[in-house]
C-alpha cells in the first residue's frame, strides 16, 4: 500500500514538471550566442574530444566529436553492417560466432577505454553486448573490432566491462540470473535454480581477453558496475535489483524492499582462493572469437569449462552493501574513495566510503548474510547522502574540482552537488528523460572538467520531426563554470547507454591511414595485377582479384556454370591513404564489401541463373570511379563454357 | 702558381662537402592538389627518385597514368645508375687538385664542375620534356594541345596539379661548392697582392 502510494506521488510530481517544462518560460532562455562560440569548430578544424557513443539496440559504437557533435564513423561492433560487408565477409562472420550459433544483432551497451594508472591510454574501447552477454574490443588505430569473448552462465550481460585500473580485469555480470548451468525447470522455482554469476576477464598486453573466473552469486539482477581506483584498486562494485528473487511482473515485485545491495568484489582475494585450489572447473560452452591484424581473418574457438568460485569457498571476497531501492548506476569518485549510488527510485543519493567499508569488515559490522554473504551495516558504510537528487537518480560523473554529477531519469535533469558536504549545488533541464551522462575521463581518476554529455531517451520537439521513431537526444552541457550551461543539441544513433571520451592527441597520432600492402598476409591476397587469377577447383571457383585505380584484374571472368560456388577475394592493391575501393555484384544475397588500401576481403557468391552478370566498384575512387566495372558470364550448369579472365585484350584460359 | 693556405683550405671544404651528395636529394618536385591535403612529393637523388613520402612515387606514376604519362621507374634511368660513378671522378679529380695546390688546377676545377653542373640540368631537362610531352595516346584524359612538362626550377600549374621543382638539400650543397671553389679563386688573387706589398 505504502509502495503505491509513493507511486502516486511521483506520477503527480512527473506530471508537474512536463507541464513545467511545456507552459513554463521560453525555452532553453539560458543559452545565448556564446554557446556557439564554445561549440563551433571552423570549417578544416577539429575537435577536442572522441567520444564513444554506444548504439543500444543498433549494436554498434558511434564516434563523435567533442565539442562539435559531429558524427564520424559507426563502428560495426555486435551487428553487421552492409554498408562494409562487416559479419558477411569471410573475415568477420566468425566474430560474430556464439554457443547458439552465428547471431547478426546486438545491444551494446557501456563502452570502455582501456586504462593505464586509471587513465584512458588510448588503445582500446570495450563494449559489452545485453542479449547475448558478450564483450568486444575495437582497436582504435584501427578503429575496428578485433575480438568477441562471449560470457558463458549468463543473461543479460548488463554490469560490464568497465576496466580495472591497469585493464587487468573486464567484468560481466547477470542482470537476468538463470540457471547455472542452464536446464529445463519450472520458472518458480526461481529460488532455488537460478543464480547470478560475476565474470572477471583478464585482458594480455596484446589486449586479448580471457575468461579468468566466475563467482556464483545469489539470483538478483546484477545492474551495473564501477571499479576501485587508487585506494580501492582490487575491488569491484555491482549493483544490484530484486534481492526480492521475483520471476514476474519485476515492475511491482522487485521494488517491495527498502534496500537492494551493491556488491563490493575483493577481486585479489578472489584470486588468492583459486591460486590455493577454492576454484572448481566447470562445464561450459562459449565462443571466443580473434581477429587477426595481419591476415585480417577472424578465427572462433570454442570453449568448454571457466573456473567459478563460490563466495563461501572464499571467505573475504565479496560484501553486501545495503543500498536504497534499486540502484541502478555505481560510480566510485577520482579519489577512489566514495562510490554513489543511483537509487532509481530513492530519493537520496547515498554515498558509501570505502575506507568505512574496510573498517566495517574488519569491526563485523554485519547486520545480516544473505547466501553466507555478510551484509555490511548502512550507518557503518555510508558516507553521506545527497537530499533532494532530482526524481529517478541513475548515474553519477564527477569532474576534477571535487563535484558529482547525477542524472535524474524521471524529472530529466542533470544535478551537481559537492563531495563532503553533499550538498546540491546547481541543476540544469534536459530534454527529455535523462539517462547515462558522461564527462569526458569523468569515470576515471582524472576527469577532463569541461563538458558532460547528456544520453537522453527522448528528444520529441528537439528536431524536425521524422515519423513515430525520433533520435534519441545528446546534449552537451558546459561544466567549467560555478553553473552549467547547456551548450548544443545533437541527435544520436540507437540508444546509447553510456559513452566514454579522450582527448584527441591520445589517439589520432596512432590512427592507421591504410594497411601495408607488403605486410598483407591474407592466405588469399594478391599484391599486383600480374597475381590476379582465377582458379577451378570442382565446384568451387577463386577468384583472386585486383582492384586499382580504375579497374579490377580480371573484370571479364566466362565458365562459371550455376550450382558454383565463387570466392571472390578481393585486395585493394593501392598503397595511398583514404583510395578505397568497393565490390558488388548484379542479384548477389550479401552486400557489398568495402576495401580500404591493403585490404583482403572474400565473399561467396552462389549465382542461380545463366546469363551475364555486371560487377563494379561501390566506392568512388576516382576519376574514372564510373569505368571501375566488369562481368561475369555464367552459363547453365554442365554447359562446359571453358574458364577464361582477363583485364584488356588478352584472356586467360585455365 | 701555388695557392694560398687559406684559399687552399676554402679549395677543400667545396671538394668535400660534395660527399654529402651521395647522401642528400639533389632535387625535389611538389606537387600541390586539392586531393592532397597532405602533400605529395619526390626526390631527386644522384641514384634514385624517391616519394617524399612513403609510396609517393608509386602514387605519382598511378596519377600520371590518366593522363599518359610514362611511369617513372628509376631502375630504367640509366643516368642514376652513372651519377654516383660521375660525382666520384668530380671528388676525387678535385682532391687530385687540391694536392697540387695550384691555382690553374683550382680554375680548371671550377670549370669542370660548372661542366657538369649544367650538363645535369640539361639532362633533367631532356627527361622532364620527354615525360611531359611522349605521352600515351590511349591516355583517358587528353586535353588538346596540353603537355606536363615539369619545370625545371620554379612553380607550374598542371591541370588540378600545381608543380614546383627547386633544388633540394644537395643541390644548394652542390651550388655552395661551386661557391666556394670560385671564392677561393677570388680570395686567392686578393690574398696574393695584399701581401705582395
Ligand atoms: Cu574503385
Amino acid at each position: 500500500m505504502q509502495s503505491k502510494y509513493n507511486y502516486l506521488i511521483t506520477v503527480g510530481l512527473v506530471m508537474v514538471l512536463v507541464a513545467a517544462v511545456f507552459i513554463g518560460c521560453p525555452r532553453d532562455a539560458e543559452v545565448t550566442h556564446e554557446a556557439a562560440d564554445r561549440v563551433y569548430i571552423a570549417p578544416g578544424d577539429l575537435d577536442e574530444f572522441y567520444a564513444f557513443m554506444s548504439g543500444g539496440f543498433s549494436g554498434q559504437v558511434s564516434v563523435y566529436g567533442l565539442p562539435s557533435g559531429r558524427l564520424f564513423k559507426e563502428i560495426p561492433v555486435f551487428s553487421v553492417k552492409p554498408e562494409e560487408g562487416y559479419g558477411y565477409e569471410l573475415e568477420t562472420k566468425d566474430l560474430l560466432m556464439t554457443s547458439f550459433g552465428h547471431i547478426p544483432w546486438d545491444d551494446t551497451h557501456h563502452p570502455s577505454l582501456s586504462l593505464t594508472d586509471g587513465i584512458p591510454d588510448g588503445r582500446w574501447l570495450f563494449i559489452n553486448s545485453n542479449n547475448t552477454p558478450r564483450i568486444a574490443r575495437i582497436c582504435l588505430e584501427t578503429f575496428k573490432t578485433m575480438e568477441i569473448l562471449e560470457i558463458p552462465h549468463s543473461a543479460g550481460g548488463h554490469a560490464s566491462p568497465y576496466a580495472t585500473m591497469n585493464t587487468e580485469y573486464l567484468v560481466s555480470a547477470t542482470r537476468f540470473s538463470v540457471p547455472v548451468p542452464q536446464a529445463d525447470v519450472p520458472i518458480s522455482t526461481y529460488k532455488e535454480n537460478f543464480a547470478g554469476t560475476l565474470s572477471f576477464i583478464s585482458v594480455d598486453d596484446n589486449g586479448t581477453m580471457d575468461l579468468d573466473f566466475q563467482l556464483i552469486v545469489p539470483g538478483f539482477n546484477y545492474d551495473l558496475a564501477s571499479s576501485g581506483n587508487g585506494p580501492s584498486h582490487g575491488w569491484m562494485f555491482f549493483t544490484s535489483y530484486n534481492v526480492e528473487e521475483a520471476h514476474t511482473l519485476l515492475e511491482v515485485k522487485a521494488s517491495q524492499f527498502d534496500k537492494d545491495f551493491i556488491a563490493a568484489v575483493n577481486w585479489q582475494r578472489a584470486q588468492e582462493c583459486i591460486g590455493d585450489g577454492q576454484g572448481r572447473t566447470k562445464e561450459a560452452e562459449y565462443y571466443h572469437n580473434v581477429r587477426n591484424p595481419d591476415t585480417f581473418m577472424s578465427e572462433s574457438t570454442r570453449k568448454t569449462s571457466t573456473t567459478v568460485l563460490e563466495p563461501d569457498n572464499c571467505p573475504g571476497v565479496m560484501y553486501f552493501l545495503p543500498t536504497p531501492k534499486s540502484p541502478h548506476g555505481v560510480d566510485v569518485d577520482p579519489s577512489g574513495e566514495y562510490i554513489a549510488a543511483g537509487g532509481k527510485l530513492a530519493s537520496v543519493i547515498p554515498v558509501h566510503s570505502f575506507s568505512r567499508m574496510l573498517e566495517a569488515i574488519e569491526n563485523e559490522a554485519f547486520e545480516d548474510h544473505v547466501n553466507g554473504i555478510p551484509v555490511l551495516d548502512y550507518e557503518a558504510t555510508i558516507a553521506g547522502e545527497v537530499q533532494d537528487p532530482g526524481l529517478g537518480p541513475l548515474h553519477t560523473e564527477f569532474d576534477n574540482r571535487g563535484y558529482g554529477y547525477t542524472s535524474a531519469y524521471i524529472s530529466s535533469e542533470v544535478v551537481k552537488w559537492e563531495i563532503g558536504t553533499w550538498e546540491v549545488v546547481d541543476r540544469i533541464p534536459t530534454y527529455y528523460s535523462l539517462g547515462h551522462i558522461m564527462v569526458p575521463g569523468g569515470n576515471t581518476m582524472e576527469p577532463y572538467g569541461q563538458y558532460l554529455v547528456a544520453m537522453n531517451k527522448s528528444s520529441k520537439d528537439r528536431y524536425l520531426p521524422v515519423g513515430p521513431k525520433l533520435p534519441q537526444g545528446g546534449q552537451l552541457i558546459d561544466i567549467s563554470g560555478d553553473r552549467m550551461r547547456m551548450l548544443l543539441d545533437f541527435p544520436l544513433i540507437g540508444e546509447p547507454h553510456y559513452a566514454q571520451a579522450i582527448p584527441a592527441e591520445k589517439i589520432q597520432p596512432n590512427v592507421k591511414r591504410l594497411y601495408d600492402l607488403h605486410q598483407n598476409q591474407h592466405p588469399n591476397a594478391v599484391r599486383d595485377v600480374t597475381e590476379a587469377r582465377v582458379v577451378r577447383d570442382g565446384n568451387t571457383v577463386h577468384v583472386y582479384m585486383a582492384a586499382v585505380r580504375s579497374h579490377f584484374a580480371p573484370d571479364n571472368i566466362e565458365g562459371i556454370h550455376v550450382g558454383d560456388e565463387v570466392y571472390f577475394h578481393v585486395t585493394n592493391i593501392e598503397e595511398e591513404w583514404d583510395i578505397g575501393h568497393g565490390f558488388a555484384i548484379l542479384g548477389d544475397k550479401n552486400p557489398n564489401i568495402l576495401l580500404m588500401p591493403g585490404e583482403t576481403k572474400s565473399i561467396v557468391w552462389k549465382p542461380d541463373r545463366p546469363g551475364i552478370f555486371p560487377f563494379y566498384c561501390t566506392d568512388f575512387c576516382s576519376a574514372l570511379h564510373q569505368e571501375m566495372q566488369g562481368y561475369i558470364r555464367v552459363s547453365p550448369e554442365g554447359a562446359g563454357t571453358p574458364l577464361m579472365y582477363g583485364t584488356g585484350d588478352e584472356m586467360v584460359t585455365r | 702558381m701555388k695557392l694560398e693556405k687559406e684559399s687552399r683550405t676554402l679549395f677543400a671544404v667545396a671538394v668535400v662537402i660534395l660527399i654529402l651528395l651521395y647522401f642528400l636529394p639533389i632535387w625535389r618536385i611538389d606537387l600541390k592538389a586539392p586531393q592532397y591535403p597532405e602533400g605529395i612529393g619526390l626526390y631527386i637523388l644522384i641514384d634514385d627518385i624517391r616519394g617524399q613520402e612513403r609510396n609517393n612515387l608509386l602514387s605519382v606514376n598511378r596519377l600520371n597514368k590518366y593522363i599518359g604519362m610514362q611511369a617513372i621507374v628509376p631502375e630504367e634511368i640509366p643516368e642514376l645508375q652513372i651519377m654516383p660513378f660521375i660525382l666520384g671522378g668530380v671528388i676525387v679529380i678535385g682532391a687530385v687538385c687540391w694536392f697540387t695546390g695550384r691555382r690553374k688546377y683550382l680554375t680548371g676545377w671550377i670549370i669542370l664542375l660548372v661542366i657538369v653542373g649544367i650538363a645535369g640540368l640539361v639532362d633533367f631537362y631532356i627527361w622532364a620534356y620527354d615525360y611531359g610531352t611522349n605521352l600515351d595516346p590511349q591516355a583517358p584524359i587528353k586535353v588538346p594541345g596540353m603537355t606536363y612538362i615539369p619545370p625545371l626550377i620554379g612553380t607550374k600549374q598542371l591541370l588540378n596539379i600545381t608543380a614546383s621543382s627547386y633544388p633540394a638539400s644537395g643541390g644548394v650543397i652542390a651550388g655552395l661548392s661551386g661557391l666556394l671553389a670560385i671564392s677561393a679563386l677570388y680570395f686567392d688573387k686578393r690574398l696574393k697582392k695584399k701581401r705582395a706589398q
